[in-house]
């Protein structure tokens, strides 16, 4: 079995709602997939197609050699988690994770022995042991989302199916479960599939990042490969930030307001074109052939960089740069800029 | 309860308390609002409560345990509970379906019926009760089939369970349909992905997540039940001993002037609906409680 979950140009809509326009994805065994994009760009109905929840209008979802057509969802195996955990508030941590188990015919289901050895396995794998008899209202949100992993893991499923897994937590929360997930991805090796909108959560986390925009993938892609090239405008402004420069492509040069700022183009393109430029990528410097004057009008603090606001004339929004030194500029200081990094793509 | 829920319950109290700040009713309002609620229950609850059973009890033990041993007396207190025995059920059937339906599917026509189950608290019971004597009485649409089959509905019992049937049926589906929207499927897909089978779905998720709001619905249900009375009088006949309830019973013995008779049925009546309140009380307190918890998910 050389593919874990085959999807073949899936459609969907809802009244008259294209979710999803021909979707197409491979997903290898043991790989952790995010699927990255806006509020309304079908990535969770995606996720819910791929675990039966959903129907698909056109297209299929294969897992390994077999159309998922023919499988109850019983038969998928499939392992879902919700954003809001969906927890069975009557039952005891214990008997949520051991719901699947029990939910067996009753030749396949453990003896009450097995059952109890694994639901206190499965808390050791996620490391809160000994919680079996609390109720979900007592746990914090973290520990619930672990519980309602461990649930899904009690099935042994064919793919781990989340849907923004950790949408609900605080930022702190966020991060521990992060790593705590990705370790934990590492040990067991379950073919995971994620949604989620947060762009630093998918490029951190997932082996491979797809990208849904308006119910179309956009771009699939190791997290260096979509961040670094990204295929159209929409991932390079999704993906971090990014300033944008409308620019006109002379030969190897582009230029922005008939100055020239950036050389060596190998793409062919000719004509008008728009500019992406990350603020890490913008430096200030004293003096250069290809610079881009402006003024500093406002510094602010973002995360462990600062970060000056710098107008431009001729545009309309300001350029985000991230300072490099320690030494920043003043406001009101006239700097030059000098863009070492840029995404082009021809104008619509 | 962990620390984890305590953030929860600050911030519950603390807008409460604010906001009876903000209002800054002087406490002589307060205290008129107070007295005229309760004055206006003492005038139109207990004071009736009370009289039923002073009146009830006037003539002394024995009149009352006679009065309520007495055989008709007897008949219609098994037939309520006959009645309610049947109908309650039906209805607890009938509201989870239509909860059901209209909290997990999306279809036409879903707002229509949510009107509909509304309509027997629309229409007057004396309507209700007509309608069946409409379609089943002796000139009605089915009465010559239902002559010439021998059956008798209207002015026999099953109309009688037919007209409490229809007066109650929105009892349970009003208390299931918000809290089930509340709820959402999330915890039914979990189960199904998880492959427990729909019935064990329903059996071990659903059902445990509405039961408060369904226990609610029923002991609702079951006081009206046994207390209808504008909908049963048109369609009983009231043969004595036969098809009356208890509220057709007490009014058949006021009306012949047997008024400590009559108070002693109501009293049983009365009792019910005691009881109904007292459970109805600690049932919102836990049922509370329970919405809360599903909230805080």
């Amino acid at each position: 079995m050389s593919v874990a979950v085959t999807i073949e140009s899936v459609e969907k809509r809802f009244q008259n709602f294209p979710a999803l326009r021909g979707v197409s994805l491979d997903i290898q065994p043991g790989e952790l997939v995010a699927l990255l994009g806006p509020s309304g760009s079908g990535k969770t109905t995606l996720l819910r197609v791929i675990a039966g929840l959903e129907q698909a209008e056109r297209g299929r979802v294969l897992f390994g050699e077999t159309d998922t057509r023919d499988l109850s969802l019983r038969e998928r195996r499939i392992g879902f988690v919700f954003q809001h955990y969906a927890l069975f508030k009557t039952m005891s941590v214990a008997e949520n994770i051991a719901f699947g188990l029990k939910s067996r015919p009753r030749a396949e289901r453990p003896n009450p022995a097995e059952i109890k050895k694994r639901v206190s396995d499965l808390l050791e794998l996620i490391q809160l042991p000994g919680l079996e008899k609390r109720y979900p209202s007592q746990l914090s949100g973290g520990q619930r989302q672990r519980i309602a992993l461990a649930r899904a893991l009690a099935i042994e499923p064919r793919v781990l199916l989340l849907d923004e897994p950790f949408g609900a937590l605080d930022a702190k929360v966020r991060k521990d479960l992060r790593a705590w997930l990705r370790q934990l991805h590492q040990r067991t090796g379950h073919t995971t599939v994620f949604v989620t909108h947060d762009q630093e959560e998918a490029l951190e986390l997932a082996d491979r990042v797809a990208i849904l925009h308006d119910g179309r993938l956009e771009q699939v892609g190791s997290p260096d490969d979509v961040y670094d090239h990204p295929a159209t405008p929409f991932i390079c402004q999704f993906l971090g930030d990014a300033n944008h420069l409308p620019v006109k492509v002379v030969g190897s040069q582009a230029f922005f307001q008939d100055r020239p700022v950036l050389g060596g183009l190998r793409q062919n393109l000719g004509g008008p074109a728009s500019l992406y430029v990350r603020p890490q990528h913008l430096r200030i410097v004293d003096d250069a052939p290809l610079a881009l004057p402006g003024v500093v009008e406002h510094l602010r603090r973002n995360g462990p960089l600062r970060r000056a606001e710098v107008a431009v004339e001729g545009l309309s929004k300001r350029l985000d740069v991230d300072l490099a030194s320690q030494v920043a500029p003043a406001i009101g200081e006239r700097i030059r800029l000098r863009i070492t990094h840029g995404n082009l793509f021809a104008a619509a | 309860m962990s620390d984890a829920s305590l953030p929860y319950q600050i911030e519950d109290l603390a807008p409460a308390r604010a906001a009876r700040r903000v209002s800054g009713e002087s406490r002589i309002v307060q205290f008129v609002l107070v007295v005229v609620s309760l004055a206006f229950l003492c005038l139109f609850l207990f004071l009736p409560l009370i009289s039923v059973f002073v009146e009830a009890g006037a003539r002394g033990w024995h009149a009352y345990r006679e009065a309520i041993l007495e055989p008709d007396a007897l008949a219609a207190i098994r037939l309520t509970l006959f009645i309610a025995a049947i109908a309650v059920p039906f209805n607890v059937i009938f509201g989870l379906a239509a909860a059901w339906a209209i909290a997990k599917f999306e279809f036409r026509g879903k707002s229509l019926l949510i009107s509909f189950i509304d309509l027997p608290f629309s229409v007057s019971p004396v309507i209700s009760g007509l309608v069946f004597v409409l379609l089943f009485g002796a000139q009605g649409y089915f009465g010559p089939w239902l002559a010439a089959n021998d059956l008798k509905i209207i002015f026999a019992v099953p109309g009688i369970l037919l007209a409490t049937i229809f007066v109650t049926f929105p009892f349970v589906a009003r208390e299931l349909i918000p809290h089930m929207q509340s709820l959402g499927s999330a915890d039914e897909e979990t189960a199904l992905t998880l492959g427990a089978s729909g019935w064990r779905t329903f059996f071990t998720v659903t059902l445990p997540n509405v039961k408060w709001s369904l226990f609610y619905g029923v002991l609702l249900c079951n006081a009206r039940a046994m207390g209808e009375f504008g909908a049963v009088a048109v369609v009983s006949g009231k043969i004595r001993g036969v098809t009356t309830t208890m509220p057709l019973h007490v009014e058949i013995l006021y009306n012949e002037y047997m008024g400590a008779a009559a108070f002693a049925v109501a009293s049983l009546l009365a009792g019910l609906a005691l009881v109904t309140l007292v459970l109805k009380t600690v049932l919102e307190w836990r049922f509370a409680d329970a919405i809360a918890a599903s909230r805080r998910h």
